[in-house]
């Protein structure tokens, strides 16, 4: 039990209505279970037109939002919690959205002179309006081969496909505009897959240990993320001193220009040269059995719940402070 | 590099991934099955379970029967029982196949786990690794899983709107036999199939049957929903025709309710001793309570009459479907007709692929099951199983609706990128959508 705790219940929400409601149940079970383990009384809730007056209805409540994609990591659940003056942990509504949103929050990270691979980012409406063949010759030509094709709004490599030619390249569009109106289209990068989580604790942002990520299939999918069994995880990753302290560099620096909060994850491919490249950083990163964030919490030697708990902590502490 | 640290953690998560046995390869976590998440959330109209509506049913007046259950013959109830099923149960379930013109013999009943456990038991008793089983193509996606964990090789036999196609079933087995490989049986639903709801003619099942002498082929006939006809009387069921060669399952999910977990199969005797055996390897007995519960409801309530109430309900969701799909559909777009049953097979218009627009529909606020679920060897991406036995009427004529713009925009979809009419093929059998239920 930590020293008394001076806000009320905790809020875990997870569930929504998005392509990742199923990971945020598993995500949010773990974190609600932690943060009883902490001693801490827990509510968990599901995205409900109930939610409002469930919040209201409790004295001093904090929000732990666990949702993934959605509203849930697009800041709007963040601007409800706002408008309602719950305090919650996490980053707040325009940096989710800018963070979120691949199309801005790639190019954001790339002015600030970060690593990233080309990237284009398309509606559907311009390929019906201005024809495909020649965007799709256009982005072979701008992206080069193999590309990623992914949509722009979502996670968990849902929609994600590698192409090798141009002529992979429409079907692929195809599945990741199954997930939404806007796709990116990035180049391939070549490498060491790791995973950067950084958690801001008495106003600093500590990284943590990179976790490195070897698929059995060598693609990092749906199936290679939440099948225990089906990737090889390292720990610190198998970086040389200098990769790993310019992939800890990276995340933060990630962090601070897409203007986080609380926690985040960055994900990171290194370059054989040792060089990292960033390709994305999540505002409500995986928390299941195989998710990268509580691996990577644990090989720093913190306590999974205890982080829970001190990250409620800050964030009523923040609501007080206003 | 740097050497890695004697600290440094390497793990798959799973310490026990080397020691699995080989059948569990592939049970993996699915994208597809995933995206099934949110079908039970009241936003969305979820035409893809296969849950049967049991609100009508007298559930007062079933707690009271369940009620005196307990006070007068809890001892028993509660108790250890039967390997085959209480005798009192294997009575009744006799009388409820005589209504489908099956006669038998309770001795000949083997009570089990819902009739998926039948199914189970009777592939464990026939199926070494590697044999090959015969089934409908597309056939129950539950019936494929029970097959792949024995590690058979299923074998789709084409059917059309009468049924199996007994030219296809021959010359499957003409060429499996020259193959020099071990047909075990044959896996048939002859009325209202799951998934396409198509019933096999009077004609076919005749000439089934005829196939079946011939060759010394076993048939496992699956019969959920054969007393829910909604258009005309039962056909005689496949056992009724050959005694010998056909091993019935039934179930009371459909005909009562499927929380009892209680259904049945009738076989040959001396495959009855092995299925009586298997049986108590698997789990001792059925559920007793649940079989005195369910024979308290037979004897107690006219059943007979909650099944025209059934029919009546389903055939307003029936045609509620159908008149749907005529209103909202593309054209281009086919699909089955069903006399009974919870199912209609949709075929989607050249080049749309049911898989890969599913997160569409998921956004859209509609969920079905995908075809390739229903078949073992990758075909089915161009077709849908939506099912009309759980949403109300208004719900599922929304349903369509949504459906409906989903394939447009799919087909505009298709139009811009100029995609091909080829559809794909989905050998991700194992990351399929979860069986019957949503």
């Amino acid at each position: 039990m930590t020293d008394s705790p001076t806000h009320g219940p905790i809020v875990v929400l997870a569930g929504g209505l998005s392509h990742e409601r199923d990971v945020s149940l598993r995500s949010g079970r773990r974190v609600a279970q932690a943060l009883r383990d902490q001693g801490r009384e827990v509510v968990e809730s599901d995205l409900t037109p109930g939610l409002v007056d469930l919040l209201r209805g409790l004295d001093n409540p904090v929000a732990f939002p666990v949702l993934h994609g959605g509203v849930g990591e697009d800041g709007g659940l963040q601007q409800v919690l706002t408008l309602l003056d719950v305090p919650y942990v996490g980053s707040e509504p325009a940096a989710c959205r800018r963070s979120f949103n691949k199309a801005v929050g790639g190019p954001l990270v790339a002015q600030a002179g970060l690593a990233r691979p080309r990237m284009a980012a398309l509606p559907h409406d311009m390929f019906r309006e201005l024809g495909a063949a020649a965007l799709v010759e256009a982005l072979g030509e701008r992206i080069g081969f193999p590309m990623i094709v992914k949509p722009a709004r979502g996670g968990s490599a849902l929609g994600c496909t590698r192409v090798t030619d141009v002529a992979g390249l429409p079907s692929a569009m195809v599945a990741a505009y199954s997930y939404g109106d806007l796709a990116v289209v990035e180049e391939f990068v070549e490498g060491t897959e790791v995973a950067v989580t950084v958690v801001e604790l008495d106003g600093t942002l500590i990284p943590l240990p990179a976790v490195e990520i070897r698929p059995n299939s060598g693609i990092y999918d749906y199936t290679a993320r939440y099948t225990a069994g089906e990737t090889r995880f390292i720990v610190p990753a198998t970086l040389s001193e200098e990769a790993s302290t310019a992939c800890a560099d990276l995340a933060v620096a990630a962090h601070r220009v897409l203007g986080l909060r609380d926690l985040s994850r960055a994900d990171i491919i290194v370059r054989p040269d040792g060089t990292p490249v960033f390709i994305e950083t999540n505002v409500a990163p995986g928390m299941t059995e195989t998710s990268l964030l509580p691996q990577a919490v644990e090989a720093a030697g913190y306590d999974f719940g205890l982080l829970c708990a001190q990250l409620v902590d800050n964030a009523w502490a923040r609501h007080l402070a206003q | 590099m740097s050497l890695p640290e004697p600290s440094r953690r390497d793990t798959r998560l799973d310490p026990y991934i080397d020691a699995y046995a080989e059948r569990t390869h592939g049970l993996t976590v699915s994208a597809v099955r995933a995206l099934f998440a949110v079908a039970n959330r009241p936003e969305v109209v979820s035409l893809a379970g296969g849950m049967p509506n049991i609100a009508d049913l007298p559930r007062e007046a079933l707690a009271k029967a369940v009620d005196r259950l307990i006070t007068e013959n809890g001892t028993q109830a509660m108790q250890y029982g039967s390997g085959q099923g209480e005798p009192f149960m294997r009575e009744k379930i006799v009388e409820v196949m005589a209504e489908e013109g099956i006669q038998a013999h309770a001795d000949d009943v083997v009570v089990t786990c819902g009739s998926q456990q039948a199914l189970d038991l009777v592939t464990r008793v026939f199926c070494d690794p590697g044999d090959v089983v015969l089934a409908e193509g597309p056939s129950y996606v539950g019936a494929l899983g029970t097959f792949r964990a024995y590690q058979c090789e299923v074998v789709h036999v084409a059917m059309d709107e009468h049924g199996i196609d007994p030219v296809a079933l021959r010359a499957a087995l003409v060429s499996l036999k020259a193959g020099g490989k071990r047909v075990k049986f044959l896996y048939t639903i002859p009325n209202f199939q799951n998934p396409t709801g198509v019933t096999q003619t009077l004609e076919r099942r005749r000439e089934l049957i005829d196939i079946a002498r011939e060759h010394d082929l076993l048939v496992i006939e699956d019969n959920p929903y054969g007393l829910l006809t909604l258009d005309a009387e039962p056909l005689p069921a496949l056992r009724s025709m050959d005694a010998d060669n056909v091993v019935y399952l039934g179930s009371f999910s459909k005909i009562f309710a499927p929380g009892f977990r209680v259904g049945w199969t009738l076989a040959p005797h001396a495959v009855r001793e092995k299925l009586v055996l298997t049986q108590e390897a698997a789990t001792l007995c059925p559920p007793v309570f649940s079989q005195f519960a369910i024979a308290t409801y037979l004897e107690e309530f006219d059943w007979r009459s909650q099944i025209v109430t059934y029919r009546d309900m389903y055939r307003q969701r029936r045609d509620a479907m159908l008149d749907g799909l005529a209103q909202h559909m593309p054209e281009g777009t086919t699909w089955t007709v069903p006399q009974g049953g919870f199912f209609v097979w949709v075929t989607l218009p050249e080049g749309l692929d049911s898989q890969a627009m599913l997160p569409r529909a998921i956004s859209a606020r509609v969920a079905y099951t995908t075809g390739t679920a229903f078949y073992a060897d990758g075909l089915g991406s161009r077709n849908m199983r939506l099912s009309f036995c759980y949403p109300t009427p208004e719900r599922i004529i929304e349903g369509t609706r949504r459906l409906g713009e989903v394939l447009e925009q799919e087909l505009e979809m298709h139009r811009t990128f100029g995609l091909g009419t080829q559809t794909a093929r989905h050998y991700d059998l194992t990351t399929g959508p979860a069986p019957d239920i949503t």
